[in-house]
Parts: C-alpha cells; sequence; structure tokens
C-alpha cells in the first residue's frame, strides 16, 4: 500500500523559508497571506498490506529517519 | 592520542581534520562510513565538515543511521572523546548525542566567513586551555548553522555549563549565539565553526589549535 507523510516544522519553531515566501508573496502582491509554513512531501510505496501494521512502520520510519521530532512534527496517510 | 577521523559521501573536510590531528601530535586513522567498527584504541572520534549524501532529507541525517556512526555511538557511551564540525555538529545532534539542531540560516543565506567566538566554558578539554571569554578568530562556511532547542534544553544547557562557545557577533540566528556544545560528560564537542581552518600562520588565524592541542593533553595526561 501507498503511504504520504507530511513533515513539518514544529508550532512555534521560527520557519525561516516560510517567512521569505510569506514576504516574496507580498511583493508580488498577494496580500493578506497571514503566515506561510513550508514542509515535506514524502511517499512511500510498501509491501504491507494490513492498515494498521504499515501505519506503525512508517511511524517507525518517522522516527528514526524521516522527521527529527525536535524541530518536526509529522503526519502519516495511508491509501 | 589516536584519532579517527570519519569520511562520508561528501565529506570535504576530512583531510584539513585529519592534518590538525596529526600537527596536534595525534596519531590518525581514516575510517569509511560503511565500516562498522573504529579501530581498536582510539580515543577520539573527528566528524569533518561538508555535505554528507548531499544534504538530502536533513544535513547530516542519513550519515547519523549510517554503520559507523553506531560504532562512534557505542565509543560515546563509552565515555570516548568525539569533536563534530559543522556538518558533524549536524550528524551529532541527529544521533542524538548532542541536544538540539540546526536550522537554516535565520538570513537564508550560506555563510562563508571569519567570525568572532567567545569561550562560553573553560571546563572541558576542547576548551580548557583557552581562558574563560577569550575570542577567537575562526572562520563559519554553513548553511544551516542556526542552533535551536526547547527552552527546557537550552536552560539546561546553560545551567549545566554545556554551552562551549558563542558567537560575538550576530551569525546566523542561533539560540543564545551558541555556536558550540558539550555532552553531559562533556566529551562530545559539536561546533559550527572550523577550528582546523585556523590551525595554522598561514590560514590567517591560528585560534583553532588549542582545541586539538587540549584534547591532546587531556588524553596524554590519562
Amino acid at each position: 500500500m501507498k503511504a504520504r507523510v507530511h513533515v513539518m516544522l514544529k508550532n512555534g519553531v521560527l520557519d525561516p523559508q516560510g517567512e521569505a515566501v510569506r514576504h516574496a508573496l507580498a511583493t508580488l502582491g498577494f496580500n493578506g497571506v497571514n503566515g506561510v509554513r513550508q514542509g515535506k512531501v514524502i511517499e512511500l510505496d510498501l509491501d504491507e498490506t494490513d492498515p494498521e501494521a504499515a501505519r506503525a512502520q512508517v511511524s517507525r520510519m518517522c522516527e528514526t529517519l524521516l522527521a527529527n521530532t525536535v524541530i518536526e512534527s509529522y503526519t502519516v496517510e495511508l491509501d | 592520542m589516536h584519532a579517527a577521523v570519519i569520511t562520508f559521501p561528501g565529506s570535504n573536510c576530512d583531510r584539513d581534520l585529519a592534518v590538525a590531528f596529526e600537527q596536534a601530535g595525534a596519531r590518525v586513522s581514516r575510517v569509511w562510513h560503511k565500516d562498522t567498527e573504529l579501530p581498536r584504541g582510539v580515543d577520539v572520534v573527528g566528524i569533518p565538515g561538508g555535505f554528507s549524501f548531499g544534504d538530502y532529507l536533513r544535513c547530516g541525517a542519513i550519515a547519523a543511521n549510517s554503520p559507523i556512526c553506531r560504532a562512534v555511538v557505542a565509543h560515546a557511551g563509552r565515555g570516548g572523546y568525539v569533536l563534530g564540525i559543522c556538518n558533524g555538529f549536524q550528524v551529532l545532534t541527529e544521533t542524538r548525542l548532542l541536544p538540539g539542531a540546526l536550522m537554516r540560516n535565520v538570513g537564508l543565506k550560506f555563510i562563508c566567513r571569519t567570525v568572532t567566538l567567545s569561550v562560553t566554558t573553560t571546563d572541558s578539554a576542547f576548551t580548557g586551555g583557552y581562558s574563560a571569554g577569550q575570542l577567537l578568530r575562526v572562520p563559519v562556511a554553513h548553511h544551516d548553522g542556526n542552533y535551536t532547542a526547547s527552552a527546557d534544553e537550552l536552560a539546561q544547557l546553560r545551567d549545566a555549563d554545556r554551552i562551549a562557545l558563542t558567537y560575538a557577533e550576530a551569525v546566523n540566528g542561533s539560540a543564545m549565539e551558541i555556536a558550540g556544545v558539550l555532552s553531559e560528560n562533556r566529551r562530545v564537542l559539536g561546533m559550527m565553526p572550523h577550528p582546523e581552518r585556523a590551525f595554522e600562520p598561514a590560514h590567517g588565524s591560528t585560534d583553532g589549535r588549542q582545541i586539538f592541542a587540549g584534547l591532546m593533553e587531556a588524553l596524554t595526561a590519562a
């Protein structure tokens, strides 16, 4: 089955890249953008077919490698 | 003193780091990232600067999960010394041997210049040869050197006197201007500036030399 992992900086961690994108949008005339946060999407193609087992497996991958949980949070979507 | 310097694909300061250890009087073994063990009798492991694995995923993240890093974590667990410089510091935070993380510089630019550091603690083999508050001129060359940690961790680092070096000028947005931190047992140092590039008179500064000389003194006295 396929899994999609979203990795984002945790709330409260300043995101300098998101801030730069926000400034660039304002410069281009896109007003009313109050905040921009930039993250990553990681798509995985797994052998596992059981959703519960897949979710557990991907969570372990996130804790070990895909996210740095000191500064990042992650969510796992399966389909 | 027997030093091991690790090379990952994309390391580019490994030779400079080996030369600095050698000139401080160490015997140096070069170690490849796929090696599963450190050479016998290694006292200190040097993790060099560079762009291990092309900085893919996060700086240092893939290197931190390489076979040799398991041996480095075990070495640190036995009370061994580790010096991680620049990408090496990023690797050490990714292995969790050191707290916190290194984020994109607050100005988003790659910063490559000589900066002024302040010696924040002299209570370590690395910094024992300096005087407290001594100012050092040492180059930095990084895109992701903005040190961050939780408020609790920062307070712990400060209270336990584990902040080894701070920037004496605004550089990259690091919390509390932190440039280098020590492990709880004070034998693992991670720092963004490059002391191996401030080692010989031809470098323009020799202020980094004492980090290697201090290690040498600590390890030969032991």
